[in-house]
């Protein structure tokens, strides 16, 4: 049976990984962002058609606490974040946990274009350094960052479009084989304006309802984040999660109640931008990791 | 039968009637989008490989291949030669064939050799092996380097990374899946 180096021979990657939280934490102070805990099982994820919960004993364990920070929003928290454990089935590899580190910030009176500009100052400061050095390529973290449309991304990196792509049903393969390596090359990368039928919670574009004002950051090819202007519309959040349930059902997915108190909330809730970063992703990134599995204490194989 | 979230480095899976044997595994899933199953392998009768990119749902059947215990006895040009220890019949594998195993192959050493349509086209190692370091700097007190692995050698040839304070002449075991050093033996 493995002794207990696998787990000794981690120690500077925790003890950098526990300096990266310390300054996460401090940067969001300093913004005057109040760092919020809300409950890890909860009855009710919001239903999003790819993304499975843990059943805990009647209730669910969080794939996000986005639903709960949201109604903090609505009950008058301006500026919140939460650095939380999060759970979604069947999520293993390279860049994924089962069990992950998740930091979400929401923000009142802003929109995703403020949460690019301050997701840009938060990673600086978590890096504390001009640059990095990821899988044998410089990344340059001065600002402002690349940053391009899903539009322009698949004119650029495939030879089709993102909507025939999604007509196509193979939005998903070009993305992880096409797109995704390419971005994050140099300089860290927003990938911005997803179709909406990829964006159950976030704003459509006033300009152009055809996509969703959400983006994706990515690293040196790995996804770190994703943000959007938050929906804040009862009806139309009601109508899409019916519809991502209906895909869950096709799917012969685990149904959801729906998150009723969070539906309600939200006809209080102000005008706001809401982001969800990978901590133990930005780790990697920032400790030029080659797999998740070296920058936790525990792998759920190890335990 | 297996489906796409059983898919792991390792797993031998049938595709075209033939014996693959998944070399590389990752699991992809761009923003809200659905969960990818990544593979590189390797066709166990050709050599050939293949890359393949799978979906949720996607179902597999286990390649056929039979086992056999047998006993490894030596090495030979290119070929790996192994005894059944109850028809005393000798196999012999080609080094190609034998991918990360020939790694652990010490004398005597009990393997499952698989065999597809009667021909002995790879093997399966014990998860665990214990081998003797034969080669490794000695660890430097003190040393203020910060590295916290050093390479070593094993009585086999295999090169990998060992905690600092392993030994020459010490006995260490090794996770064959992952090919890395697990433990020191005691005693």
């Amino acid at each position: 049976m493995p002794g207990s180096w696998p787990l000794a021979r981690r120690s500077q990657a925790l003890a950098q990984r526990g300096a990266i939280f310390t300054r996460v934490r401090m940067f969001f102070q300093e913004k005057g962002y109040l760092e919020v805990e809300t409950p890890f099982r909860i009855p009710a994820p919001a239903p999003e058609a790819q993304i499975d919960a843990i059943p805990s004993d009647g209730w669910f364990l969080q794939t996000s606490p986005e639903l709960c920070m949201k109604r903090l929003l609505a009950a008058g928290y301006p500026r919140i974040f939460q650095i939380c454990r999060c759970w979604r089935d069947g999520e293993r590899g390279t860049r994924h946990l089962s069990e992950f580190t998740m930091l979400e910030w929401y923000r009142a009176q802003a929109d995703y274009r403020v949460l690019m500009d301050e997701t840009e100052e938060m990673v600086r400061a978590a890096a504390a350094a001009d640059s990095i050095t990821y899988r044998g390529g410089k990344i340059d973290l001065s600002v402002p960052w690349e940053r391009i449309s899903v539009r322009d991304a698949f004119l650029r990196h495939t030879d089709t479009t993102a909507e025939a792509a999604l007509a196509a049903g193979n939005f998903d393969e070009l993305m992880v084989d096409k797109i995704e390596p390419m971005l994050g090359m140099g300089r860290p990368t927003f990938l911005y304006d997803y179709p909406a039928s990829c964006s159950a919670l976030a704003r459509l574009k006033a300009d152009d309802p055809t996509v969703a004002e959400r983006f994706e950051l990515y690293m040196g090819g790995l996804e770190i984040a994703n943000a959007f202007s938050e929906l804040i519309d009862p009806v139309e959040q009601r109508a899409r999660f019916e519809a991502e349930a209906a895909e869950r059902a096709r799917n012969d997915k685990r149904g959801y109640p729906m998150p009723e108190k969070f539906l309600a909330a939200l006809a209080e809730m102000p005008e706001a931008a809401g982001i969800a970063l990978g901590l133990d992703r930005m780790v990697m990134v920032l400790l030029d990791a080659q797999s998740i599995d070296e920058v936790v204490a525990f792998t759920t194989e190890e335990l | 039968m297996y489906t796409a979230a059983d898919l792991r480095k390792g797993l031998k899976i049938t595709i075209d009637n033939e014996p693959y044997i998944i070399t590389h595994f990752d699991f992809a899933k761009p923003g809200k989008g659905q969960a990818l199953y990544r593979t590189k392998m390797k066709n166990m009768i050709t050599g050939s490989t293949l890359d393949r990119t799978y979906r949720s749902g996607e179902t597999f059947e286990p390649a056929s291949l039979e086992d056999r215990v047998m006993q490894y006895l030596y090495k030979e040009d290119d070929h790996y030669c192994f005894m059944d220890n109850t028809t005393f019949e000798q196999i012999h594998i080609s080094e190609d064939a034998m991918g990360d195993a020939k790694n652990y192959l010490i004398d005597n050493l009990q393997v499952d050799v698989l065999l597809f349509r009667e021909k002995a086209i790879g093997v399966d190692v014990p998860n665990f092996v214990n081998l003797r370091v034969v080669q490794t700097d000695p660890w430097v007190k003190g040393d203020t380097s910060g590295s916290d692995s050093k390479p070593a050698t094993v009585e086999t040839g295999y090169v990998l990374r060992v905690p600092p304070f392993i030994e020459e002449g010490e006995l260490i075991t090794i996770d064959t899946r992952t090919g890395e050093y697990s433990t020191r033996v005691k005693g």
